[in-house]
């Protein structure tokens, strides 16, 4: 798959003795949505930490739009076009739900000391497209009452939600979302992959989701990877890991009740 | 909508009004109030203003960057002493000696902001602080052509240049004149940074690195730039001290002075330029009334033990400073208009403890 949107070939990363990704391959493709899946400590959130350039890989690449990023910085990520979200929240806590989503917006504004510093012209004018940008985002995410909120006064699930919504005001083309339904009952959960879904088709983007909740991989995502003590274990179709072997017992454990409940 | 959108331009606009008529009023209202000099009391708020400028320009570092100084004393020194030698001794005029001064402060910052980037907390704190005990000492040793620990002494008076002639400021009034409108000039271009893509940058930094980085924010890029425009502010007013003394000595520059500096802008509260700005103007009266007080003739250091009661305090009691009083003041009256809705949901709203704005 030369044409996949991102392209991760060889990912092997280390923490001491432990091994915690052994050769990982996996692509997404343009408009693709694909969750990588696995017990707690399988290597998961290890991937993303490598594709967001805060770990550095032992080996492998990773490609992305078909350029290397395995050398860039952790800041340029977002710049190429990839935005993430995290398993624990990392907002900016004394920040309001808007300031998040201007600062969302950081590498698609100009800025500059001196130009912020004078309102030289222009300054004002990008500060406010910026704004519309994100009330849009607000909006669209029903955080309307909450705009102008100190998001460490939101609930866990809102402030998820915020967090969505300042990784898609950069304009990603693809998104890493770590954990989505923490904190989401069923209920929640359902309305959060019908938003993904609408999230996709809207700003075209492709999505690699990291989750626990097997239903609700197993409904959202296009294609999945499973991986145990960081080795991948099988990838396919929902329909193909449901009913894959390796997977059943290696991962899911009991299949009568958990694969029947998927 | 409409209505709202003037609000918030008039809380902008407002206190610099206030400050404006402040500045103007103060020297004819000094002169027919019986008893008080006014030369030195105009005297003693330009300095409180100098030591205003360099609280604004730390509140930017520590404040919403969240990168902690005890050196800042350094940067108002190199301000001070390169303005000081470039007058005296090279016979520039006092506004090339300003900005030279001001940029070589704001290099030297930035130069200490990249072994800042590897630390943090007390760490830097300790980095910092060895900085501004270096400075004193380094004056000592090159004395041959800083005066050493005698200092400099007769600096020329200050001066500005209009068209083709010069104006020199020779009186109390004319050089508080001057340390206002920098003060002010100065505050503007801090609370616009803030306000914009560069202040949401340095808070991000203070609440999450991760998260800063995430987003696409640079941080050798932004902390060094926080460093680099803290010591531009320190700088600058070090050079205007110079000049409101007329001669410095190490002795100006102690460690003392820099926690002076940071226990401003603690008082006055993290993360809000006006609180910085009372701040300074406290702590500047509060020392001049203190040196004043009786039973000071036998305890010299009186004004240290304050300090240090006043910083214990306010992190105590205060942790969000003057700023944050002003602020729950003006939510509970807030709260009493608006009755309809919770308190909790009016905390909440009017964003206690936010200081991204």
């Amino acid at each position: 798959m030369s044409g996949a949107l991102l392209d991760i070939r060889g990912l092997t990363m280390s923490f001491g003795g432990l091994v915690a990704v052994d050769g990982l391959d996996l692509t997404v493709g343009n408009g693709e949505i694909v969750g990588l899946i696995g017990p707690n400590g399988a290597g998961k959130t290890t991937v993303f930490n490598c594709v967001s350039r805060f770990y550095e890989p032992d080996r492998g690449t990773i490609r992305f739009k078909d350029r290397d990023i395995t050398g860039a910085r952790s800041h340029e990520i977002i710049r190429f076009g990839i935005a993430r979200t995290f398993q624990n929240v990392e907002l900016c806590r004394s920040m309001t739900t808007l300031e998040n989503l201007l600062l969302g917006q950081h590498v698609v504004m100009r800025g500059g000391v001196i130009r912020d510093g004078l309102r030289l012209r222009g300054a004002g004018a990008d500060e406010a497209r910026a704004t519309a940008r994100a009330d849009e985002m607000i909006e669209l995410l029903g955080l309307t009452d909450h705009r102008d909120r100190v998001v460490s006064a939101l609930p866990f699930r809102l402030q998820k939600l915020v967090e969505l919504g300042r990784a898609l005001v950069s304009k990603p083309a693809l998104l890493l979302l770590d954990e989505p339904t923490a904190g989401a009952d069923p209920r929640e959960s359902q309305v959060l992959a019908d938003l993904i879904r609408r999230m996709r088709d809207r700003f075209d983007l492709s999505v690699l989701v990291v989750e626990h909740d097997m239903s609700f991989v197993m409904g959202l995502c296009d294609r999945l990877y499973v991986l145990d003590f960081g080795r991948r274990i099988a990838a396919g179709t929902p329909a193909q890991i449901r009913s894959d072997p390796v997977v059943i017992e290696a991962y899911l454990g009991e299949p009568e009740r958990e694969v029947a409940d998927a | 909508m409409e209505v709202r959108w003037l609000r918030t331009r008039g809380q902008a606009v407002a206190p610099y009004g206030l400050a404006l008529a402040a500045v103007l009023v103060i020297p004819p209202l000094l002169v027919i109030i019986p008893g008080v000099a006014p030369g030195y009391v105009l005297y003693l708020i330009s300095l409180a203003l100098i030591y205003a400028i360099v609280a604004v320009g730390l509140g930017i570092l520590v404040g919403y960057t969240g990168q902690i100084s005890l050196g800042h004393a350094g940067f108002f020194a190199i301000g001070a002493y390169a303005s000081a030698l470039l007058t005296l001794r090279m016979g520039l005029p006092f506004v090339v000696a300003l900005l030279v001064a001001g940029a070589l402060s704001a290099a030297v910052g930035f130069l200490l902001g990249l072994p800042a980037l590897r630390l943090s907390g007390p760490y830097l704190a300790v980095a910092t602080l060895g900085f501004g005990l270096a400075i004193p000492q380094l004056v000592v040793w090159q004395g041959s052509w800083t005066g050493g620990s005698s200092g400099l002494h007769s600096l020329p008076l200050a001066s500005l240049p209009l068209g083709v002639s010069t104006i020199v400021l020779r009186t109390d009034q004319d050089f508080y004149y001057l340390a206002a409108a920098v003060l002010i000039a100065l505050t503007i271009f801090a609370r616009n940074l803030v306000a914009r893509h560069t202040g949401r940058a340095f808070v991000a930094i203070r609440d999450s690195e991760i998260a800063a980085r995430a987003m696409g924010v640079d941080l050798v890029r932004y902390k060094t730039t926080a460093f680099a425009l803290s010591a531009l502010y320190a700088g600058i007013a070090g050079v205007l001290y110079a000049h409101l003394l007329h001669g410095i000595s190490p002795e100006d520059f102690t460690v003392l002075l820099s926690v002076d500096f940071l226990t401003m802008i603690v008082l006055g509260g993290l993360g809000s330029v006006g609180g910085a700005l009372s701040g300074a103007m406290l702590l500047t009266f509060l020392q001049n009334a203190l040196t004043r007080l009786p039973i000071v003739h036998d305890f010299k250091n009186l004004y240290i033990v304050v300090l240090g009661a006043i910083l214990i305090l306010t992190i105590a009691f205060l942790p969000h400073g003057l700023a944050g009083v002003v602020r729950s003041v003006r939510l509970r009256s807030a709260a009493r208009v608006r009755q309809g809705a919770s308190p909790v949901d009016q905390i909440v709203e009017l964003g206690e403890g936010s200081s991204a704005r």
